[in-house]
């Protein structure tokens, strides 16, 4: 199909993704190693087995098994009645063996799907295939860049289980490709098997093209912001180069993070012969039968469907809520304590994300008692919703200074509760005879608004709650003096 | 308990490293002086699979025969020549010493576990482990004149055993006789949750002799075209032997035969290239001029210390696996193997055993076969054994030119039991 003519912005965008996600088993995928390496000195996790020395040999850790096995089924796939391990032969110094043990003719699962929500339409998003890994080593160039003097190599991350998720060509922008991320990093939370903090514990490549051009490969993206970055970059690098006549080649880039930019990697005709062949080591599992005894938690979907029922969630508040397992943890957390269900939704959906988001603060560090006890200041109205934000930035500061002075060993000490703030600070709404002499005192002093909302001037009464707000500290509710003013101004007569 | 003094005089070079002072334990084999081959690892000895590519490499770990051999209290004296990574009929292919026969040491030893067969039928040691992908036990114990057990697939851990081609290899005994052979059996046999092909399966060590009422199947096809006449000769008298006792003789065919050798050879050199990918430069062997990039390093390292036929092999893997082969070539040679293992398995459902010759031939003088293909069809009687995973046993049955010839008797996967009490109900009766 030629696109000489056609309007290059009507181009149809055609993704599809290929994800990494390492699973968050105890041991690793082949032998009993720790997985949790993260802290450790390099090549401390390691044996024999992950460090490839001639005779050890592989066993199938079965959780990994059955951890993949609760993604094929939570992402609507047939689970094969027998799937097989395979080596992936090349040659590399992060992988010890030469070969990398991966599946290739027999996956785990095949053929499923997982909905998305786009624009209040649900779309569903084709799954080709999970299968199951080994992770290599890390290589870490030391020098910069280019020139780095040499490698030292890292085995403690080899070994470690990852599932490989691969999907149609079926996402139709970058900000599909990152919700699809979104809601398979939800669905595997949920799922309890991944672990979304942990650094370079989700890495993607990307196939994107534009219609009726070759497709680019798009490698080594390793966060969620980065794949709507780098997606967005690569379909503007080929709509210009479709604009000025080029055409595209079909070939690998590499995403620099740092820079924001894909730059060209390999041309993909001298495609690698991996020479796959199934490992001789280990033997066929049947993982459909083994399926049938895995029973899956509630997943995203069911508990938004549930929060809208059992708490009267809007479907965009449930949406978010149910976004991120700790999130809906936290929101049933909250209620349970006592907090308004309908209140807490907004709250913690539209306001607590906002504010956690500007402090680049996740959810599991704010303590459930804190949100609860806000909620509970304002559902009594003893503060006014303005000065329910105050106390919550506020609070969040404190735990956020708390955090930082832990990570540099000083002893942990409690934050003031929401309560605590309110009274040391006097952020309680005012009332009686305090609000009617504030309401008295804006009148005195603004006879010309007076005037004015005689005169049927509507704005004049915004003014003056303005004017009533400031006396007061934000410690009036808006909404309630609108009456309390109009009243007043009856009052006084003309 | 106690230490064993071990003074080698090593005038066949079965050995390739040794110890003089070893200290041993309580058990069924306490004290017993036990060679190793060096394809499995000890953690204080060093492994080098005979090849220059591993020069210096001691495990950090023993293979678990090794550590159940030290529980039974043998006395692991030293690790024995083969060819290197396995990859021979003669242990010929050593990158360190030319491992001579005991019998006429103008002859090859047999291999690729010569080494310890020249150390047993060279009375250094009685008892010896050697390992099997296509006939390495048997071919050495036949050109020696000894025993060699390459027991079923999976009766034996392969834990730190150094690949050459896992879904075809096993550890083994080997000794001078069927009842010592047994004895190291039975230290060695058992599950290993560390082998996914591990079965459980211990060997209780229990000899029986009887052959009478015994079916023996004897294939044609092991005495076809190719067979030394003399060997053919030698082995059906001792076929007639075991009749003469009572057992009963089925003459029979395995078509498949035919396919052995390329389905072997297919498989295992894929399997091979695929498992000494590893030695890379990175990590074994001494490294060369660093200047290079790391892919050309790899290549003149792998170049420099790995021998001929070992490059030979990874070559030809390498090839049987390429995409666009894989469908003419490995999965051909499966497709092979499957049939052999099916013909194999349908006729030890009708008799005890199989028996016909170990080798076609005699052990020949060194350097006479200077062809890798005519080298590589002395294996065509051994490789069906390991093809279909099945026990197989040679055991000495004569002589022809002053030279042993070797019976082989081979069983039904797991019925190692069968084929080491035929051998043993042979020797009671051999001449």
């Amino acid at each position: 199909m030629s696109t000489a003519g056609k309007d290059v912005s009507s181009l149809k965008t055609i993704i599809g993704l290929e994800i990494h996600c390492q699973l968050n088993t105890r041991s690793k995928l082949f032998c009993g190693c720790n997985t949790d390496f993260r802290e450790s000195e390099p090549n401390t996790c390691t044996c024999e087995v992950c460090l490839g020395l001639p005779g050890s040999m592989p066993m199938v850790n079965k959780k990994a098994i059955e951890f993949a096995i609760k993604v094929g089924k939570a992402l609507n796939c047939e689970i094969l009645e027998t799937s097989e391990f395979a080596r992936k032969n090349y040659f590399y110094p992060d992988l010890p063996k030469a070969y990398q043990i991966t599946q290739y003719d027999k996956p785990l699962a095949v053929q499923g799907y997982l909905n998305l929500d786009i624009e209040g339409q649900e779309k569903e998003i084709r799954i080709t295939r999970v299968h199951v890994e080994e992770d290599p080593g890390r290589s870490v160039h030391v020098g910069s860049g280019d020139r780095a003097r040499y490698t030292l190599v890292d085995y403690n991350r080899s070994g470690i289980p990852l599932i490989e998720i691969v999907t149609e060509p079926d996402l139709r922008s970058p900000k599909e490709a990152r919700q699809f991320l979104g809601k398979l990093r939800a669905t595997l939370e949920y799922l309890n098997v991944f672990d979304s903090e942990k650094e370079g514990s989700l890495r993607v490549d990307a196939n994107i093209s534009l219609e009726g051009s070759e497709r680019v490969e798009v490698k080594n993206i390793s966060s969620y912001k980065g794949v709507e970055k780098a997606l967005t970059y690569e379909i503007t690098r080929q709509r210009n180069m479709l604009r000025r006549g080029q055409k595209i080649t079909r070939e690998t880039r590499h995403y620099q993070e740092t820079r924001g930019v894909t730059t060209s990697a390999r041309s993909k005709e001298e495609e690698d012969d991996y020479r796959y062949f199934p490992e001789p080591d280990l033997y066929p599992m049947h993982v459909k039968s083994w399926a049938e005894d895995i029973e899956l938690p509630e997943l995203p979907d069911a508990r938004r469907a549930r929060f809208m029922k059992q708490y009267g969630c809007s479907f965009e508040h449930a949406k978010t809520l149910t976004g991120q397992l700790k999130l809906a943890d936290f929101y049933e957390k909250v209620v349970e304590q006592g907090a308004d269900a309908s209140l807490a939704s907004t709250w913690i959906a539209d306001i607590l994300l906002g504010e956690l988001n500007y402090r680049d603060m996740n959810i599991s560090q704010v303590p459930t008692p804190t949100m609860s006890e806000l909620l509970s200041l304002l559902s009594q109205q003893i503060i006014t919703d303005a000065n329910g934000v105050e106390v919550l930035r506020i609070a969040l500061d404190d735990l956020l200074t708390m955090i930082k002075s832990e990570k540099i060993g000083s002893s942990a000490t409690k934050t003031p509760t929401p309560k605590e703030i309110v009274s040391k600070r006097g952020l309680a709404k005012v009332a009686g005879d305090e609000i009617s002499e504030m309401i008295e005192l804006a009148l005195d002093e603004n006879p010309q608004a007076i005037s004015d909302y005689r005169a049927g001037k509507g704005q004049a009464l915004n003014f003056l709650v303005g004017q009533v707000m400031k006396l007061s500290k934000g410690r009036a509710d808006p909404g309630e003096l609108n009456a309390m003013l109009s009243a007043a101004i009856e009052k006084r007569g003309l | 308990m106690g230490t064993l003094s071990f003074s080698l005089d090593d005038k066949y070079n079965a050995f390739l490293s040794h110890k003089k002072e070893i200290p041993f334990g309580d058990g069924p084999l306490s004290g017993i002086p036990v060679a190793i081959k060096d394809n499995i690892s000890t953690l204080d000895m060093q492994t080098t699979c005979a090849s220059q590519i591993l020069k210096g490499y001691i495990p950090p770990y023993n293979a678990h025969v090794v550590d159940l051999l030290l529980a039974s209290g043998a006395a692991i004296v030293g690790k024995t020549n083969m060819d290197e990574f396995a990859m021979g009929t003669t242990t010929e292919t050593s990158a360190y010493t030319k491992t001579l026969n005991p019998r006429d040491i103008t002859r090859v030893p047999g291999g690729s576990s010569g080494g310890s067969a020249a150390a047993v039928a060279g009375d250094l040691v009685p008892m010896a482990l050697g390992s099997d992908t296509g006939g390495s036990i048997r071919c050495p114990a036949s050109f020696c004149g000894i025993v060699g057990l390459k027991p079923s697939y999976g009766r034996v851990s392969r834990y730190g055993l150094i690949a050459y081609a896992n879904s075809l290899e096993q550890i083994g005994p080997m000794a001078k006789s069927v009842t010592e052979t047994a004895q190291l059996f039975s230290v060695i046999a058992g599950h290993d949750p560390r082998d996914a092909s591990s079965i459980t399966a211990p060997y209780e060590g229990a000899l029986d002799p009887e052959l009478k009422g015994k079916r023996i199947a004897v294939p044609e096809e092991f005495f076809g075209a190719g067979v030394h006449q003399g060997v053919s000769e030698t082995v059906k008298t001792a076929i007639d032997t075991i009749a003469s006792e009572g057992a009963e003789i089925i003459p029979c065919s395995i078509p498949s035969m035919r396919y052995a050798l390329s389905a072997y050879y297919v498989i295992c050199t894929s399997e091979a290239a695929s498992n000494l990918g590893r030695f890379d430069g990175a990590r074994y062997g001494k490294a060369l001029d660093g200047k290079k990039s790391w892919h050309d390093a790899y290549q003149d390292h792998r170049m420099q210390y790995f021998g001929p036929e070992v490059r030979r092999r990874i070559l030809l893997g390498t090839f049987s696996l390429a995409a666009g082969y894989y469908g003419r070539y490995y999965h051909k040679a499966q497709t092979a193997r499957q049939m052999i293992t099916k013909e194999y398995n349908h006729i030890l459902s009708k008799a005890d055993a199989i028996m016909g010759p170990t080798m076609p031939e005699i052990a020949f003088p060194f350097g006479a076969k200077n062809d890798p293909l005519t080298m590589y069809q002395t294996d065509i009687l051994t490789v069906p054994a390991n093809l279909a995973g099945v026990p197989a046993l040679s055991v000495p049955c004569g002589e022809v030119d002053g030279m042993p010839v070797g019976l082989q008797i081979i069983g039904a996967h797991g019925d190692d039991e069968m084929v080491l009490n035929l051998g043993y109900g042979y020797e009671m009766v051999r001449s």
